[in-house]
Order: structure tokens, then C-alpha cells, then sequence
């Protein structure tokens, strides 16, 4: 048999090998390997190469979601066979093999020069005699697609995978984004994932909510460690204590993706925009943590909507964001409609609009029906000095029924009746 | 085998009706309701995963060929049919809308969900009226003759009286008898017309110019009034076009501050489910009322064939109004 080259026979022989695979990633290795094994019947499905590999990543020109088997030991892993060929790199092998999987191909990796000799006898007939052991280390072809557009094809076969499963990420919802399935299938669990998840599980994140961040990030599996150190050291330098570093990350899994600069510059903008002192911006950043990974123009733009519209003063305008952060990232218009409507139809001043801010994150139709409840029912006073003064924050929190029954006086079947008049 | 969803999914299928709010197009309450159904849905109990047997080595220690191979048998789950692999098992639900109602409209929307569109096309295939109540102000027109338009006109309303507004109401029910009779297509002179009308059944063939058939003032108090009106065919604009053509017959001018359906065909207001009651579980609720409802009232006009059918063609068989004071 020519030792410059290597045979792929793609008869469905699966060859796992994690532990040694996972030390010998490089696949000039692999290929040296494989030349000096010589005659050994190496079967592989394509695989691919964990994450080192960034540039087979942009050479890949079909999504090829294929990942090596991790159970499995035969006595193929007895001579530390590496059969990982990155087929992206043969061109013409790759075509080849696709069309005639039964046909024995040589892999031009190592010999680009060497012509394709597809005569070069079948070693293995099927009515060859082999021995007992060789009969049961027989796997059956596995039935994997090469490409596929869905994860399920691939999720019983990959460790990765079933891990991530029962970890509770949400791989369906992960898969319709661009590349991160075939980024998912490429990680190695033992490698990759684990040590993160251990550093999650060390600045205090709750194990139930690993499931959660990985479906709403799931690139921090694919970031530097030494970054997360630093990212969360960097937020623990700026004196939020650990409990509250993991509640963050845990509900905006993206800080840990932001470099600290960027957190830097962020923490900066809201401490200077507000003029509020360092606890409050903590206290602001600690209730909303996505503050920090959005964009900031929406907030700007309200801000200044505040500002110049809705006519607030500069420490109402304070009191609003430190006790309601959500208003921040309102929606501009609903913002003006609430304000519109609470002004100048509830006739409801400036300040006691401050002093409630909590009527400004409500639905608008909310406020709508039970004002016009109270109003038929002539109840509608807001103003503090006068009897039988109704709370706006009262007006918006309560649910249905407490409403009906503690406010207006009256049963929720008559506030049903009453929204079908509007 | 149908799972706890697909037969969830079964008795949502039906027509039913909600209360459009004002100010919302009526896009947003189909997608409301079809969040809400598929919420419903997918919180739905889920099949335990099947289980398949897959042979696994036992692991070998050291590098030395094993001289024979032992597997052990173990029944593992199948995670690619998890619920977190493939998706909840509901992802799009059909939900029809019945007649149209415009942005600024309030009133009865008849929906339905999955199989109920043929039943909804059936029914607007039929003669079906419906009922509005339209809020009128004197003294104002605007040009798209609602109370948000830009205005074009002012004028003084002083000198209109309650019988002179049942006049103009009048001449306009006339008028529009007068089309319902020409779009029948049916020759007037025969005996054929004769007992169509006796028996109610005289009205507009297929697609023609909205009529009302039915008109009248519920409530008078200048500037404001409020109109009760039956039609067939009609839009919300052209509604409160009448509105504004009332003011000018009276020599004055009006606009309509809303428009609200209180029935649509058999769908009321009391079978109208307001925002609160949204869920899946009010809905189902809400069709099994309205199907045993429909069959009594099968059984009712099978034992008594000689009564007139629903589409009323004249003033005196209009329906009492569902006042909700």
C-alpha cells in the first residue's frame, strides 16, 4: 500500500477516540499518524475540528455539521490512530467522497500532486474472513447527514449536545441563528463548556439558570477565560458585591462578552447623564443589568424626550430612572402617550407624576379603561389634598379584581360590562 | 396517538367573538389572541420521551487491546425528540377575522381558529347584518368625519330639534329601502316579490352598496346624539359619512366621535370576551357556549318553521337595543 498516502474507506467504521483526540487536535499529526499505521483500515466520517481551527471555519463551504463519536472503544484506539482528516482541505476528495461513499478514497492532504487511483483494490471484501473481535467492533453506518439545518439530527450522537440538553438550553430556538449550531456541535464538552460552566458556578450563578444563559448567549462558551476573570473582577472593583455580580450576569448574560472598557465607558455615561451618585448608578445597574449591553441612543432619546417634551425637571427626571429603570428603555411614543393622557386628560400634575413613575411602565389601554371606570362612576379624584384620593401607583399595580373590589367599589362583572361600552 | 395538545387544539377550532378596544388596529388583537392560544397550548403537559436500547462498551482501562469485546445493553432517552430539540409542537395557529372593524372602532370581532373559517366564510356568504351604535356631534365637520380629523366647518346647531332629526332619519331609511328593493334582483311586480317580502326574505344579492336597513336616534341632547343603526355591506367610514351627511341635511353640520359594533350576524356583546379574558381556556369556554347555543336555536326555528328569519327588512322588526347601563 503507497504510505504517502492515507485511504479513506467510508464504510460506516466510526473510530472514537476523545482523550487522545482532544491532545492532538493539529491534523499534520493526525496524518502522520495515520502514514505510519500503514495498512490499518482507517474509517471516517468527516469531522470537524474543534475550535482552534478558526480558519477551517472560513473555508467551510458547506455547513458540514459533523462531529467524531466519544464512546466507544475499540482496539483501533490501541495504535492512537487519529483518523480526523479535515476534508475542507481536499477539494476534490471531498467531492469524491460524497458521491461514492463505498469507494475507497485517497485523502490528497498530505500529497496534493498524487493522482486518484480509484483501481486501488477494495482491501476489504465483504466476504473476507475476519476474526470475532473484528466482527463486533463493526459499527453500523451511522445515519447522520453530512449537512443538516436542524440540531436533532446531531443531538444524540454528540456529547456536547445531550449535555447542553439537559442542561435546559433551548437548542431550537439557538439553531435559527446564523452559525451558532455548527459553533455548538464543533465544542468539545469536556474542554470547552465545562470549564466555563465551573466559572459560572464560582461567581455564584445558580446552576438552574445555566440553561437560560447559554440559550441567550451562548458565545460565552466560546470566550477567552482570563476575559471573564477580568470582566467580573473588573465589576467587583467597581464595588458591587458578588451576589449581585451573578444575579447580573445571569439575567444579561452579555456583560460578560463586552470588554471592560466598554462596561467602563457605559457605567460611566449613566453616572454622568443622570448625575447621579456611584450607589445609585449601582443600584440602577444592579435592578437593570441589560442597561449595560444595549444601545444607548434609545436612552439618550429619552432622556431628552423627558427633558424637553414631557417638561420634568432635572431631579424628577432623577427620581423617575432611580425608582422605575425600565423607563429608560421605553418606547419614545408610548412614553408621550401615557404622559399625554395622565396630563392633561387625568389632569394629573407634574409632580405627582414623579412621585409615581410606576404610571409610566403600565399599559396604556390600562389606564385608559379604569380611569373611564372611575370617571363614570365618579371617582376620579388623583389629588392628594382632597377625600377620597386614589394613588396613580395604586391605579396601574393592582391586578383586575383587587381593583374592582378596593377601588372602585364594585364587581368585576360590571367593569367587564362597562369596558364593552367604550 | 394525539397528545394532550392536538386535543386542546381540537376543541379551540370554532368560531367565537371578542371585544375589539378603540384605538388598536385589529392585526394586533388577532396576534394577541394567537399568543395567547399557543401559550395555552404549549403549556400542555408533554409526551414523555421514547426510549431506544443502544449498546455501550464498558470502558477499558489502559491502552491494551481488549481480547474480547463486552457491550452492555442501556435503554436511553431519544433527546432529538426533547421539547427543547424540536420546538413546542404548536408554532403557527390559523386565526380568521370576521368582518373588519377599522383603528378607531370599537365593537364585536368575530374570529376563528383552524377549521371555524369555513364556518366563517359560510356565515358572510350568507345575508348577515350587523349592529352599530354611532356617537354623533353637532356643530363641527371634519374631513375624514371623525372627531380627529382637521376641521373643515362650523356652524351653529341651535335650531335642531328631536323631530326634526327623526325626519331626516326617516327620509334616510326610505331612501335606503328603496336600494334594498332594487338590489334584490327581483322583479317588483311579481307574485314571487310579494311573498319574499311577507316572509322578510328581500334584501341585496351578493356584494352591492352598503344599506341600513334599520335606523333610529336612541339618545338626543344637543350637540351630542347617538344613533342605533342595522346595515349590510357597510364600512365604518361610509358610517360615519352618514353621520356627517345627517348634519348637513339638517342644515348644520356633524361628526362622528365612534363608531361601536354591538352585533355581528348571532355574535352579541354578552358573547364578547373582553382583554382579561384572552386565555385559551375562556375561549374554548366561549365556543362550546355559542355551539350548544347555535343548536337550541336549530332545534327552536325546525319546530316552528313559519317564523321570520333572521335578516329583518323592516323598521318594526328591529332588534331592542342592548343598552349596558
Amino acid at each position: 500500500m503507497a504510505s504517502s498516502c492515507t485511504q479513506l474507506c467510508l464504510q460506516g467504521r466510526n473510530l472514537l477516540r476523545s482523550k487522545a483526540v482532544a491532545r492532538t487536535w493539529q491534523y499534520n499529526t493526525q496524518v502522520r499518524h495515520c502514514i505510519t499505521r500503514g495498512s490499518s483500515k482507517i474509517l471516517n466520517d468527516c469531522t470537524i475540528n474543534n475550535g482552534n481551527h478558526t480558519t477551517t471555519q472560513t473555508r467551510q463551504r458547506w455547513k458540514q455539521q459533523m462531529f467524531c463519536y466519544s464512546d466507544l472503544a475499540t482496539k483501533h484506539l490501541a495504535t492512537e490512530a487519529l483518523e480526523n482528516k479535515n476534508v475542507e482541505e481536499t477539494s476534490t476528495a471531498d467531492v469524491v467522497a460524497y458521491k461514492s461513499p463505498l469507494l475507497p478514497i485517497r485523502d490528497a492532504v498530505s500529497v496534493p500532486n498524487m493522482p486518484l487511483d480509484l483501481d486501488a483494490a477494495a482491501e476489504v471484501s465483504a466476504l473476507e474472513l475476519i476474526s470475532e473481535e473484528e466482527a463486533v467492533s463493526i459499527t453500523v453506518p451511522s445515519d447522520i447527514p453530512p449537512a443538516s439545518i436542524s440540531l436533532k439530527d446531531y443531538v444524540d450522537k454528540s456529547e456536547t449536545l445531550s449535555k447542553l440538553v439537559q442542561l435546559g438550553v433551548d437548542l431550537w430556538k439557538l439553531e435559527q441563528r446564523p452559525n451558532v449550531g455548527s459553533m455548538l456541535l464543533k465544542l468539545d464538552f469536556n474542554t470547552d463548556v465545562a470549564p466555563r460552566l465551573l466559572f459560572l458556578k464560582d461567581i455564584g450563578v445558580d446552576e438552574s439558570r445555566f440553561g437560560h444563559i447559554i440559550t441567550q448567549n451562548p458565545f460565552v462558551l466560546t470566550e477567552n477565560l482570563e476575559n471573564l476573570h477580568s470582566r467580573v473582577n473588573f465589576l467587583k472593583s467597581q464595588k458591587f458585591s458578588s451576589e449581585i455580580v451573578a444575579s447580573m450576569v445571569s439575567r444579561a448574560p452579555y456583560i460578560l462578552n463586552f470588554t471592560v472598557k466598554r462596561l467602563d465607558n457605559r457605567m460611566g455615561f449613566y453616572q454622568q447623564t443622570l448625575k447621579l451618585s456611584a450607589s445609585n448608578t449601582r443600584h440602577i445597574l444592579a435592578r437593570l443589568p441589560r442597561l449595560l449591553c444595549g444601545s444607548l441612543e434609545p436612552v439618550k432619546e429619552n432622556l431628552k424626550v423627558c427633558e424637553m417634551e414631557l417638561g420634568f425637571k432635572e431631579n424628577e427626571i432623577q427620581h423617575i430612572f432611580i425608582t422605575v429603570p425600565k423607563v429608560l428603555t421605553a418606547n419614545k411614543r408610548k412614553l408621550t402617550q401615557i404622559f399625554d393622557f395622565v396630563h392633561n386628560t387625568m389632569k394629573v400634575p407634574h409632580d405627582l407624576i414623579a412621585k409615581f413613575p410606576q404610571v409610566l411602565n403600565c399599559r396604556f389601554m390600562r389606564i385608559r379603561e379604569r380611569h373611564q371606570f372611575l370617571e363614570y362612576l365618579g371617582k376620579a379624584q388623583y389629588n392628594p389634598d382632597l377625600p377620597n384620593y386614589i394613588s396613580l401607583e395604586r391605579l396601574v399595580i393592582m391586578p383586575n379584581d383587587i381593583f374592582c373590589t378596593e377601588l372602585a367599589l364594585a364587581k368585576s362583572a360590571d367593569f367587564s360590562l362597562f369596558q364593552k361600552t367604550l | 396517538m394525539a397528545t394532550p395538545a392536538i386535543r386542546m387544539f381540537r376543541k379551540i377550532e370554532g368560531l367565537f367573538c371578542v371585544y375589539k378596544p378603540a384605538g388598536v388596529h385589529w392585526k394586533l388583537v388577532r396576534g394577541s389572541i394567537e399568543t395567547s392560544l399557543l401559550k395555552g397550548l404549549n403549556a400542555t403537559p408533554s409526551q414523555p420521551l421514547p426510549t431506544e436500547v443502544r449498546f455501550l462498551a464498558l470502558p477499558v482501562s489502559g491502552a491494551e487491546a481488549p481480547k474480547g469485546l463486552t457491550l452492555s445493553a442501556a435503554s436511553m432517552p431519544v433527546l432529538s425528540k426533547h421539547p427543547l430539540v424540536t420546538g413546542p409542537e404548536f408554532q403557527n395557529i390559523k386565526v380568521g377575522v370576521g368582518h373588519r372593524l377599522d383603528a378607531s372602532s370599537s365593537g364585536v370581532l368575530v374570529l376563528a381558529v383552524g377549521n371555524g373559517s369555513k364556518a366563517l366564510n359560510n356565515l358572510y356568504n350568507t345575508r348577515v347584518t350587523r349592529d352599530y351604535t354611532l356617537e354623533g356631534e353637532f356643530g363641527t365637520a371634519t374631513d375624514d368625519f371623525s372627531h380627529t380629523g382637521r376641521i373643515v366647518e362650523r356652524s351653529t346647531y341651535g335650531h335642531i330639534t328631536k323631530d326634526k332629526l327623526e325626519r331626516v332619519l326617516a327620509m334616510l331609511q326610505g331612501a335606503n329601502q328603496k336600494s334594498l328593493l332594487l338590489y334584490s334582483n327581483v322583479d317588483m311586480r311579481s307574485q314571487e316579490a310579494y311573498e319574499m317580502a311577507v316572509q322578510g326574505l328581500l334584501g341585496p344579492d351578493g356584494k352591492s352598496l352598503p344599506i341600513l336597513t334599520g335606523l333610529r336616534c336612541i339618545h338626543f341632547e344637543p350637540p351630542n346624539f347617538t344613533l342605533e343603526v342595522q346595515c349590510i355591506n357597510e364600512t365604518q367610514k361610509y358610517l360615519r359619512k352618514v353621520v356627517h351627511e345627517i348634519g348637513l341635511e339638517l342644515r348644520s353640520t356633524a361628526l362622528c366621535r365612534g363608531v361601536r359594533r354591538t352585533r355581528d350576524g348571532p355574535f352579541t356583546l354578552q358573547d364578547a370576551l373582553t382583554r382579561d379574558h384572552w386565555a385559551a381556556s375562556d375561549v374554548i369556554q366561549a365556543i362550546g357556549k355559542k355551539r350548544s347555543s347555535k343548536k337550541k336555536s336549530k332545534t327552536q326555528t325546525k319546530d316552528s318553521p313559519l317564523q321570520p328569519s333572521e335578516e329583518s327588512t323592516t323598521v318594526n322588526q328591529m332588534k331592542p337595543v342592548r343598552e349596558q347601563q
